[in-house]
């Protein structure tokens, strides 16, 4: 897998948002690889830059400075063509079924603009064939009922198909799916996740799933990896078995131990690792070195707050972490003067 | 739970709304008793009924919202039975905030935005005769203590100075300024981060231990009603289909909607894990399924339950239950879970 192209690549990636007279770092040198067919997840609190990040990879924001390489190549000074080609290889489902899908246009006129924009179809009997096609791959059946009616007709969860069904008209690569079940239902959201999954078998479609919900990206992503972000970074990333069950960066322990888990004797025996101080740190004014630092209960003095820490290799399994204790082998313990107020 | 006393007690309540196709049933024979103490925790997806039943026992239901049957009885601090429904605007005032308080979802609008935080606790206080600053600040700062708030500094800022995880721990010691004895939490970790949701956890657990008061838990994560509650109740379509002490709930639920939102939550210390959804959707409540509302999305489906709906029966001590299917579901939560431990220990070695 390693040493094939990647289908998209970011290279120091960086991304300010202007605010006023103060330039915000949303994103600071985040370096990240998607291969075909790969589960990608990005996790992390809200802020921390995970929904910007999937906007570069599809193209819908651009990087400050930095590259984004598709297929190995830079996605800007394409020619139109290719540029095309590049925007219809990428697709995103957003989170909100409801914001996102136009409500004066029918299931069937949503579908069909894509496949005419692209050129997918040459005539309307070929349209509609392909959007009943496209209706099936999402379980919408029977399609007939569903292609004449308007997004208010439609519940969250359908509506949520419809999305990507829209994603899927252009037979693209790679599908961003931004907290594409978080506002979907207990009992509809893992069968969303099934049809994504399926797509993802059966197309080799590479899927990048942004979530703030670790449990729901460990049962999609148990074959993929998963990266944690904190504060514009990447702090750790690796295979999803070994982030959930053996997390090394001291913001994924902490993540992890404080999820709640629907088993009551497992929940209340859980130990939480008892942070510094609650309070994330705003983007204006990170603070130097370690971002996490303030809040880290294994904070090195001298060390934590004075150089940024970058990814590196944990292990030989491709685990890689962003904390210069560890990295450096001097491996984690908690200091009497950090003790948690 | 059982021998203590009981504080709240529903009896057969049943809400409807009138909309413009007719009339919704959003709560329908809801019956439970909340003990001193406890923690009850309504579990259940949007739409269900659970918010409509809180605001109906805090008689804030909207105009056209008609409780049509039902008995709330509150037992007031002095063993005094109190008839929520029969109480006129007066008391009805009284009984809100200083017996029964709600605590509404903090990361959205519930503080107004234009008063200082002080200001919305003296408000409070002097609406329930509470008319000594000085005492009501040093109350309100003990609180924010409790919380885990900066006091002095929370006391005096307008929300938008606060972070969505403040808010709510301002909201909750809001609720408890004039130390109701239940409170109600309207889902108050929703739209938290991972961090402080587990802080607010962390916090409620500590006042209710402190404080002993009881509380009705509205969620619809699971994972939250298995931290926090004493009791679980699932509601579907309007009823309360299955309640019980929680590790009952969770290790042996006997109604297949509860089985069914068990299996589709993920859990973080199984390994791989073969989950479900429930297929189909909640259905109309102005036109309902007959029989048993679960029964179209119901795997455990037989003939009897389109057309009778199942009676609440007792399953255990202290466990009711309306299924017709619940020995079967019980089995098959039993067979479900012995392969999730199987898979669990198979990670840890």
């Amino acid at each position: 897998m390693t040493t094939q192209q990647p289908l998209i690549e970011l290279r120091h990636v960086h991304r300010h948002f202007k605010k006023g007279r103060t330039d915000i770092p949303v994103l600071q040198d985040i370096n990240l690889a998607v291969h075909s067919g790969e589960i990608l997840c990005l996790v992390g609190e809200s802020g921390c830059g995970k929904t910007t990040t999937g906007k570069i990879m599809v193209g819908l924001l651009a990087e400050s400075s930095g590259e984004v390489l598709y297929e190995g190549q830079p996605i800007h000074g394409r020619g139109r063509k290719e540029k095309s080609e590049y925007r219809r290889s990428l697709q995103i489902v957003h989170q909100d079924p409801f914001a996102s899908l136009n409500p004066s246009h029918t299931i069937g006129q949503i579908l069909g603009y894509p496949l005419k924009r692209h050129h997918l179809v040459s005539n309307r009997a070929e349209l509609r064939r392909r959007i009943w096609e496209l209706l099936t791959l999402v379980d919408l059946t029977p399609p007939g009922d569903i292609v004449n009616k308007y997004p208010h007709q439609l519940s969250g969860g359908q509506r949520q198909r419809v999305s990507i069904a829209r994603a899927l008209s252009v037979n693209p690569h790679l599908i961003v799916a931004d907290e594409a079940v978080s506002m979907v239902d207990v009992s509809i959201r893992i069968s969303l996740l099934k049809t994504l999954q399926s797509l993802r078998d059966r197309f080799g479609i590479a899927v990048v799933f942004i979530t703030h919900d670790l449990a729901l990206a460990k049962y999609f992503a148990w074959e993929g990896r998963v990266a944690v972000m904190y504060l514009g970074r990447v702090v750790e990333i690796g295979s999803t078995p070994e982030i959930i069950g053996s997390p090394s960066h001291p913001y994924t322990k902490a993540l992890i131990s404080a999820i709640p888990e629907a088993d009551p004797i497992v929940t209340r025996r859980k130990e939480t690792l008892p942070l510094r101080s609650d309070d994330i740190p705003s983007l204006v004014n990170i603070p130097a070195g370690c971002a996490f630092h303030p809040r880290c209960p294994f904070f090195v003095p001298g060390m934590c707050d004075q150089e940024v820490p970058v990814l590196e290799p944990l292990n030989g399994f491709g685990q890689e972490v962003a904390c210069i204790p560890l990295t450096q082998g001097m491996g984690l313990s908690i200091r009497e003067s950090n003790a948690a107020s | 739970m059982a021998g203590k006393e009981v504080v709240l007690s529903v009896q057969d309540l049943s809400i409807t709304y009138l909309t413009r196709r007719g009339r919704l049933q959003a709560v329908s024979h809801a019956s439970f008793d909340l003990h001193r103490g406890e923690t009850l925790a309504l579990i259940g997806e949007s739409g269900c009924g659970k918010s409509t039943l809180n605001f109906g026992l805090m008689r804030l239901l909207p105009k056209n919202a008609n409780t049509d049957t039902g008995k709330i009885v509150y037992t007031d601090q002095a063993g005094q039975k109190i008839d929520v429904l029969a109480l006129n605007t007066r008391a009805l005032r009284k009984f809100r905030w200083s017996e029964c308080a709600m605590v509404f979802q903090g990361a959205q609008n519930s503080l107004n935005p234009v008063i200082h935080v002080r200001d919305m606790i003296y408000d409070t206080a002097k609406a329930h005769g509470l008319n000594n600053r000085g005492e009501v600040r040093e109350r309100a700062l003990e609180l924010f203590r409790k919380v885990r708030l900066d006091p002095e500094r929370v006391f005096n800022s307008y929300p938008h100075e606060l972070s969505g995880g403040m808010r709510q721990r301002v909201l909750i010691a809001l609720g408890l300024l004039l130390n109701p004895q239940v409170v109600i939490f309207d889902e108050p970790t929703t739209a938290l981060d991972i961090l402080t949701q587990r802080s607010i956890l962390n916090v409620l657990r500590d006042l209710k231990e402190e404080l002993g008061f009881s509380s009705i838990f509205i969620s619809h994560d699971l994972a939250v009603a298995a931290e926090i509650a004493d009791t679980v109740a699932t509601m579907y379509a309007g009823e309360i289909v299955e309640m019980g002490p929680v590790n009952d709930i969770f290790y042996e639920p006997r109604h297949a909607y509860t089985l069914g939102l068990m299996e589709a939550s993920p859990r973080l210390s199984v390994g791989r894990e073969e989950l479900d959804g429930i297929p189909g959707s909640p259905p109309d409540l102005v036109e309902p399924p007959t029989g048993c509302k679960f029964h179209i999305r119901c795997p455990f489906a037989i003939e009897t339950c389109k057309t009778t709906p199942p009676p609440l029966e007792q399953a255990s001590m202290g466990h009711i239950v309306a299924c017709y299917k619940s020995s079967e579901v019980l089995e098959k939560g039993k067979e479900l879970r012995s392969i999730s431990s199987t898979a669990r220990v198979a990670r840890l070695s």
